[in-house]
């Protein structure tokens, strides 16, 4: 379809483009930053979102790239899925990242897409928004008026609502490393290998000796945001990976803990799975998460 | 720097690429070229209908109703007319005096109700997609917001959207008429006779979910006139029943309407259909007297472009306690939608004499009811009718091995006609001119392994491994190549079903050949040259095939059904058999011999026993020249042929799917899939080989994937991409396909189609698997598309699994009366019979054929990841 009329604004950089969202704040005016285009455009194009102006930041050489800043990996907002996906920094320090980047539809969308796009579009069954939860990412945020810092629990505010303000972009996110000992996985249930996900959940789970020191979860597509499985996380420390006992009487701990993967959640119903079915799918991924995290 | 693409140097490498050794005139026909149109498709040096542009053009967007019943009470245009850039805007009153009615060419029956279809919608809307107005303005985008712009006032009506509801007394209706369009009956043989006293007898219910057709282009118009003629340049797969039923339509005589089916990207039935948008097209051009250009968008076509399947199979089948089936009972209810298109009452008819499949039997009923509901009208989607019947068939079969506790390839083995007894006259009416369902199954189980994987089968059910494996059979046939103009006669079709072909030879020796078929993907003027060059003794690359124009290519039933080789390749090959016989003569006046005594080989006509003689080149440029012609023959070697078969083409074949679902989560992948198909004689093994593969994946898409879901209201729910699932590469296994050729009988080539084998076989081999996979929980059906979350349902609800594959016996149906476990083995009709000896932990032992079960040499692959993607 064809997108009803908006003007178009490339700014020469970051600051411009900053001045100019500031100015639209002041005028009331709605305008909508672009990145890489593959979430907004279709929603322009179905007529579901009508902003009287685009603010392309898609040129900009920064904030791109992938840099290591010792404790943690900072990624920049521009930064495409696939440059995401070929950094050897991504790879080995925040490897989550990259399993979940890796699941995100197609090359073709991930050669445009961005990493911030992704993040400040807020979509619940987006893969990365889970990815920055369960890692407890910072996201650093520029406006004319200046920087401030959104750890990642507070950044998903709703369904496609972020914690930017009208003046504000994305300038690029902190991911923790976690250190060694740490397993990661992303486990992504979906019907077509480009859809998204139903269920997904990033799991990142610590060894200590025998037991599982500690683990964090979070889910994709179970609310209108994503949600981190408190519950599950809480039982599973200090349990052993392994099933305890043998034959029949084996009880595998960690499968009860991921039954209470879903609680607190409140999964939404679509033409690919009801709630019941979500919530069943949660458990059960989580579980196949955890053990390929913790294994 | 990527090298700049060329599609002459792209040409020229495939060509190269193709020298698979010098072709003989006699070795074109079965060689596996590379397509000649490909280096121009891929390189876009393509004239897709939306690629063309005329100076002045206008374009079209349409305003589509956003309910599925409604009274229209007020249009308002006059505010669109204002905006910038408008030229016109039309509402269905606007048109109504001109706008005619859509034309349905196959009225099934005598008292079959055909309601008006005005292309724009005047009084009342049908389907929520249904055109009320159009904008024409300077360029797309300002049609496009023009169209805001425009106020309707609806009166809502009840939808109507289940069959089943739409024939119950007191329903809404659809059209005052009545919902029930019409009801056909067929029969043969005793079915009385064929269910009385049956020892086994097998009722089940089949959803064809109602399909979307998702061409890679969509459709697209331009339509111009230079005031006295009117050329309509569509994404169509029929330009020639185009140009008829456009005349019939809009009063523009045919022999001023020039239709042309450009380069169009696939079709799979959708664009075998007189659109509301080719005649709004044409009556906006006539009215502006400017070109007009519309092209939809995927969403709109996803309301817009007819659907396909959508029927209720309720079907019985009667058989022996050996597995012999007696009879087959069909009950038919077809969601035509709101109105009746092109062929839409013929779908279920193009099944109705499929449902014997490749099995002898001895009575068959069968009845069909069309029903109207308030959605986008149904019509022929790739295999149209056949693979219904195939699927419904093709289930039950399994279902009935699945209660006689037999291997469900020796229960088909039972029952289908051996390969000594054809030509073979069904129940059905149909001769089945060849076939050899032996050899096809033989080699299919080979390449499958079948007896591992169900080792393999057995060792899971027993450790009860939460991915379960199934193996799903499918067998099939079909009737394609439609078809004798006389057979559609007798069905009240409209139109005949012959084709026609010129072959003109150029005075430098180079050929043209005309065809009545309309390629869009299929590969025709690759394989009509195979066809040409080997017939006339010429070059693969002296050949040009001209189509799709009916300036150009002024006779033609078009490509569809799997006919455009077997009716259309042999109307080539029939021109050029008439192009040999004049050149003949010509060459023997030139060579002052007998006409008897010139041999014609690999191009040339030489005297018997001389080496004198004249090659078809010289004669070509002799005749051009036509100083020395014998007395009576007029100058030129050009010959048209038109062929109307005798007999519908009847390609086979079996197809084996191996299905591992995760019990846990629902999720199916399918781990292999073996596809033997006999196609009879086979011209180009490379394009039949892209034919079953994109057939397969749709087939596959049916099963898995694909469903048009509307809410109770009648909107469409699934109108893009991400909700109408569609699978990709990336979502499909690799095919192994091999193939059986039993040359056809019925024509010259010994050819059979091929264009909807793959879809037909696959469905049913799918489904098949699942359900399987899933017999220890005691499931005989999961509704298409077999979705996860619908797998994880029925598996939890059946609850936990029986032990061991013994249980297969025990574990029949949930609908079946009690007493059908092993324990206690039933023998009374229409329950599980299983033998007392299935009972128990004896794994794998309960086929009826040992040989197709050898449990214990558990060739267990890495399973357990199987299903999750
Ligand atoms: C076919 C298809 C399949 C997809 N499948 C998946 C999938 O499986 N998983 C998945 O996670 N995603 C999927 N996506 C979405 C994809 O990941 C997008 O790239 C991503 O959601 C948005 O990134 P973008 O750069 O394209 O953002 P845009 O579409 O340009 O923008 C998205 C939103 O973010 C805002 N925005 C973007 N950048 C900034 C910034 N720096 N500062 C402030 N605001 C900003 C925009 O204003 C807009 O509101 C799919 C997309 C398509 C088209």
């Amino acid at each position: 379809m064809i997108p009803a009329a908006f003007d178009y604004i490339r700014p020469a950089s970051l600051e411009e483009a900053c001045r100019v969202l500031a100015e639209a704040d002041a005028a009331g005016d709605d305008v909508k930053v672009l990145a890489g285009g593959q979430s907004l455009l279709p929603l322009l194009r179905l007529r579901l979102a009508y902003p009287a102006a685009l603010v392309d930041l898609g040129r900009l050489p920064e904030p791109r790239g992938v840099e290591d800043r010792g404790d943690h990996v900072f990624v920049g907002a521009l930064t495409t899925h696939d440059e995401v996906l070929r950094s050897g920094v991504v790879r080995e320090q925040v490897p989550l990242l990259a399993l979940a980047t890796a699941t995100v539809a197609d090359p073709a969308v991930r050669h445009r897409g961005t990493f911030g796009g992704s993040m400040v579009h807020a979509d619940p069954a987006g893969d990365l928004p889970a990815v920055a939860l369960a890692l407890d990412c910072v996201f650093v945020v520029r406006s004319s008026e200046g920087e401030r810092e959104v750890p990642a629990a507070e950044f998903f505010v709703d369904y496609l609502e972020s914690a930017l303000g009208p003046g504000e972009v994305l300038l690029g996110v902190r991911v923790p490393k976690l250190g060694p000992g740490w397993g990661f996985h992303y486990e992504k249930f979906h019907r077509t290998a480009q859809a998204w996900a139903i269920v997904g959940v990033a799991a990142a789970v610590r060894r200590e000796g025998g037991t599982i020191g500690e683990a964090r979860i979070a889910l994709t597509n179970m609310g209108p945001t994503p949600v981190r499985a408190r519950a599950t996380e809480a039982a599973l420390r200090g349990l052993s990976p392994a099933p305890t006992g043998d034959g029949d009487g084996a009880r595998d701990q960690v499968r009860d803990a991921c039954g209470q993967a879903d609680s607190g959640t409140s999964p939404p119903a679509d033409l690919h799975a009801k709630p019941d079915y979500r919530r069943h799918l949660a458990r059960v991924l989580t579980y196949r998460a955890v053990r390929a995290a913790s294994g | 720097m990527s090298e700049q693409l060329d599609a002459g140097l792209i040409a020229e490498r495939i060509a190269e690429s193709d020298q698979l050794g010098e072709p003989s005139g006699a070795h074109e026909v079965g060689r596996a070229r590379r397509r000649k149109e490909d280096a121009r498709l891929v390189t876009g040096r393509t004239t897709w209908t939306d690629n063309i542009q005329l100076p002045g053009m206008l374009y079209m967007a349409f305003l589509r109703s956003p309910m599925a019943h409604a009274r229209i009470t007020r249009v308002d245009t006059s505010a669109a007319r204002a905006r910038p850039g408008v030229v016109a805007v039309y509402s269905g009153r606007d048109l109504a005096g001109e706008q005619g009615s859509l034309p349905c060419a196959w009225p099934v029956t005598d008292d079959i109700v055909i309601p008006d279809h005005p292309p724009m919608a005047v009084e009342e809307v049908r389907y929520a997609g249904e055109a009320v107005a159009c904008v024409v303005a300077t360029d797309r985008y300002k049609a496009a917001d023009a169209l805001e712009a425009i106020e309707v006032d609806y009166e809502p009506l009840d939808a109507v959207v289940d069959m089943t509801e739409a024939l119950a007394e007191g329903s809404p209706l659809v059209h005052e008429s009545g919902n029930r369009a019409f009801t056909w009956k067929f029969a043969g043989g005793d079915i009385d006779a064929a269910f009385r006293d049956a020892p086994v007898v097998i009722e089940r219910t089949y959803v064809q979910q109602r399909l979307i057709p998702t061409a890679m282009e969509p459709r697209a118009v331009v339509a111009t006139t230079d005031g006295d003629g009117f050329t309509l340049y569509s994404a169509t797969q029929i330009p020639h029943v185009l140009r008829v039923m456009l005349a019939l339509t809009t009063g523009i005589p045919e022999h001023k309407l020039r239709v042309v089916a450009p380069d169009v990207g696939g079709g799979f039935g959708s664009k075998l259909q007189v659109t509301a948008e080719e005649v709004l097209s044409l009556l906006v051009t006539r009215r502006l007297g400017k070109p007009v250009k519309w092209t939809e968008s995927r969403s709109e076509g996803n309301l817009t472009v007819h659907h396909g399947r959508d029927q209720l199979q309720r079907i019985s089948l009667a058989a022996e306690r050996d597995g012999r089936v007696r009879g087959v009972r069909v009950d038919l209810l077809a969601d035509m939608g709101a109105y009746l298109m092109l062929v839409t009452p013929g779908i279920p008819l193009l099944g109705a004499f499929m449902y014997n499949g490749i099995y002898k039997i001895d009575a068959y009923d069968f009845t069909c009811t069309g029903v109207f509901t308030t959605k986008m009208p149904t019509d022929a989607y790739r295999g149209a009718g056949r693979p219904e019947a195939t699927f419904a068939i093709e289930r039950a079969v399994d279902e009935l091995a699945h209660e006689l506790g037999l291997d469900p390839v020796e229960v088909r083995r039972r029952n289908w006609i051996t390969h000594q007894e054809f030509p073979y006259d069904t129940i059905c009416g149909l001769t089945y001119d060849s076939g050899n369902y032996e050899a096809a199954t033989e080699k299919a189980l080979a390449l499958f392994g079948y007896d591992k994987l169900r080792a393999e089968q057995s060792d899971r059910r027993d450790r009860r491994d939460p991915v379960q494996l199934g193996i799903g059979v499918s067998t099939y046939t079909e009737m394609c190549g439609l078809a004798p103009s006389r057979v559609l006669g007798s069905l009240s079709y409209g139109a005949g079903g012959w084709e026609h072909a010129s072959v003109r030879m150029l005075p430098t020796g180079k050929v043209e050949v005309v065809t009545g078929t309309s390629p869009h993907g299929q590969g025709h003027e690759t394989a009509w040259s195979q066809i040409v060059a080997d017939a006339l003794g010429v070059p693969f690359g002296d050949v040009a095939v001209l189509h799709g124009d009916t300036a150009i290519s002024h006779k033609g039933m078009d490509t569809y059904g799997s006919r455009s080789l077997v009716v259309g390749g042999v109307a080539v090959l029939a021109a050029c058999e008439k192009v040999k016989d004049k050149a003949r003569r010509i060459a023997a006046h030139m060579l002052e011999a007998s006409a008897d005594d010139i041999e014609f080989s690999a191009g040339s006509f030489t005297v018997r026993g001389t080496a004198e003689g004249r090659t078809i080149q010289e004669l070509a440029l002799a005749t051009f020249a036509a100083h020395d012609l014998p007395d009576g023959v007029e100058p030129g070697l050009d010959a048209d042929a038109t062929f109307d078969p005798d007999n519908f083409s009847f390609p086979h074949g079996t197809h084996l799917c191996a299905v591992e679902v995760d019990t846990e989560t629902g999720a199916c992948a399918i781990r292999s899939y073996v596809a033997v198909d006999d196609v009879g004689s086979v011209v180009n093994p490379l394009i039949v080989e892209g034919q079953v593969h994109g057939g397969i994946a749709q087939g596959i898409g049916q099963a898995l994937f694909e469903e048009a879901v509307h809410d109770t209201e009648g909107n469409l729910l699934t109108t893009t991409m991400a909700d109408y699932l569609i699978p990709t590469a990336a979502d499909l296994p690799d095919f192994t396909t091999d193939r059986t050729e039993t040359p056809a009988t019925s024509n010259p080539l010994g050819v059979k189609g091929v264009g909807e084998a793959g879809t037909i076989a696959s469905t049913p081999a799918v489904v098949n698997a699942i359900v399987d996979a899933l017999r220890p929980y005691g499931v005989h059906d999961v509704r298409m598309p077999c979705t996860p979350e619908r797998i994880w349902r029925v598996v939890s609800e059946a609850g936990p699994p029986a032990s061991g594959s013994g249980a297969r016996a025990g574990a029949a149906s949930a609908e079946a009366p009690a007493g059908t476990s092993a324990e206690a083995p039933a023998s009374a009709p229409g329950t599980a019979s299983a033998p007392g000896s299935r009972s128990g932990s004896d794994s794998g032992s309960g086929s009826g054929s040992a040989s197709t079960r050898a449990p214990g040499s558990g060739e267990a692959t890495s399973s357990s990841e199987g299903g999750a993607r």
